[in-house]
């Protein structure tokens, strides 16, 4: 029907899809309402290609004039090019260099972050966590993914992956470790579970011998790492 | 729900890859299936965010497990448009639109999405709700276990803790995720001794804050 279908077509890759996800919404349903759950039945096999799936999925949705193809393009570019953890850093160095700004940052974040000029989903309840020598906070969400995504962008797998955020709330000095981030026993760690619609940014220490930087100097410093608080700022540019 | 899901304080889930400069998408598929639920979403209809992330808790427990974070999405945006019959299943499996169905117009184009990107869709209320706990009160999480939604991890139920905030009112996820009304209250960040949470043998200088709503809390 359409030329962008190739010489296969799209047939028989959303067949595929369509059996997953008839397959998992009957699981779904009955997940819902009889545990346990019996495994007397094949599962869907992984697909294939995923690229070619969803390429069925999009012509598809176009074509019933749900999604417009060049806004997709817009989204992915937004999140690519413009949102994510630079936007973080900008303010991570203003706090740094301009003490009335810190202070506003940590009374109410969502107002000194939106100062900047970043707003929007995910976003809108910002609170801000100072690490200092005695105290290193950083984030999890144990439930889900959550992630302040106008400053920081979208989350890195880690940061999504079943190890991290099972681990994180049992065993945060360890985690911290594998980062690359030892503690002393006299540090207090504080380990924040983002169960509800409240977004966090850890404030990371200043590294020593940034006194005579710039802000665009600082920023550039700021890794997204320690902004979620599993990493530190440093002039050398350490590790992530 | 007592799901997979819910998987603080688990054990054996393996190492923590952390990749060397990641790609905001690893693949087009992910980025497209990314980008497909956004405006979709932005385009209203019977959906929420809590509901939505009730769909991927609902998820078969091993599929949950085996899947990467965008294979979720796409298995749940599948799910979602047959379920709101925004496609039929004979459309999936055709590739195409059934004959004579009509034509939408989409929701969101090209020039929309900056403001899409930056629109506010706070959770937090404007309700005259009292909060039932102060900051500094000593609390207990309730031991409940709801089969539906709710952002209560089983890793605090039951245990001690103290209010350390009053994040102020939002919408209650447990009834907004079924379309139960949204039932605004106070949030708290609880500060929870790890100890508490872990036992004797974890640091008494580790603490963990979990951000918990009015009703899943009691005085302790």
């Amino acid at each position: 029907m359409t030329s962008q279908d190739g010489p296969v077509g799209r047939r028989g890759f959303l067949q595929g899809a369509a059996a997953t996800a008839a397959a998992m919404a009957a699981e779904a349903q009955v997940a819902h309402t009889q545990a346990p759950h019996d495994h007397d039945h094949d599962h869907q096999a992984v697909p294939s290609d995923l690229n070619l799936r969803v390429k069925a999925l999009e012509s598809l949705l176009v074509e019933k004039g749900l999604v417009d193809r060049a806004a997709l393009d817009a989204v992915v570019d937004t999140y690519e090019t413009k949102i994510g953890p630079r936007n973080g850093a900008r303010v991570v160095a203003r706090a740094w260099v301009d003490p009335a700004y810190r202070k506003r940052l940590l009374t109410d974040a969502s107002a000194a972050i939106a100062e900047l000029g970043y707003v929007g989903g995910q976003g809108e309840d910002m609170v801000v966590l100072e690490n200092g020598p005695k105290v290193h906070n950083f984030v999890v969400c144990t439930l889900c993914s959550c992630y302040p995504w106008p400053i920081l962008g979208l989350p890195p797998v880690w940061y999504k992956s079943a190890p991290y955020r099972s681990r994180a709330v049992i065993d945060p000095r360890g985690v911290l470790r594998e980062f690359g981030v030892e503690l002393g026993d006299d540090v207090e760690v504080r380990v924040w579970d983002s169960t509800a619609e409240v977004r966090y940014l850890v404030l990371p220490e200043r590294p020593a011998g940034s006194e005579s930087m710039t802000e665009d100097q600082l920023a550039a410093l700021v890794t997204r790492d320690s902004m979620v608080g599993v990493g530190k700022v440093s002039v050398a540019g350490g590790p992530s | 729900m007592n799901g997979v899901h819910d998987m603080g304080g688990m054990h054996g889930l393996g190492p923590i890859h952390h990749e060397k400069n990641e790609p905001v998408f690893h693949e087009p598929w992910e980025a497209r299936v990314y980008a497909i639920t956004r405006v979709l979403r932005a385009g209203g209809g019977r959906q929420n965010l809590d509901n939505s992330r009730h769909l991927i808790e609902l998820l078969p427990p091993a599929e949950y497990l085996r899947m990467s974070y965008y294979e979720r999405w796409l298995a749940r945006l599948l799910n979602q448009i047959v379920a709101n019959g925004v496609i039929t299943r004979a459309e999936l499996e055709s590739g195409h639109p059934a004959p004579g169905s009509p034509k939408a117009t989409p929701a969101v184009t090209a020039a929309m999405v900056p403001a899409m990107v930056t629109r506010r869709n706070s959770a937090r209320r404007d309700a005259a709700v009292s909060p039932r706990f102060k900051v500094g009160q000593r609390v207990r999480a309730r031991n409940i276990n709801p089969a539906g939604h709710t952002r209560l991890p089983r890793y605090a139920r039951g245990k001690h803790g103290v209010v350390s905030r009053d994040h102020g009112v939002f919408l209650f996820p447990d009834t907004n995720a079924e379309f139960l009304g949204e039932k605004p209250q106070h949030v708290y960040s609880v500060r929870f001794t790890a100890r508490e949470l872990w036992g004797e043998h974890a640091s008494a200088r580790d603490f963990i804050h979990l951000d918990m709503w009015d009703d899943y809390l009691e005085r302790a």
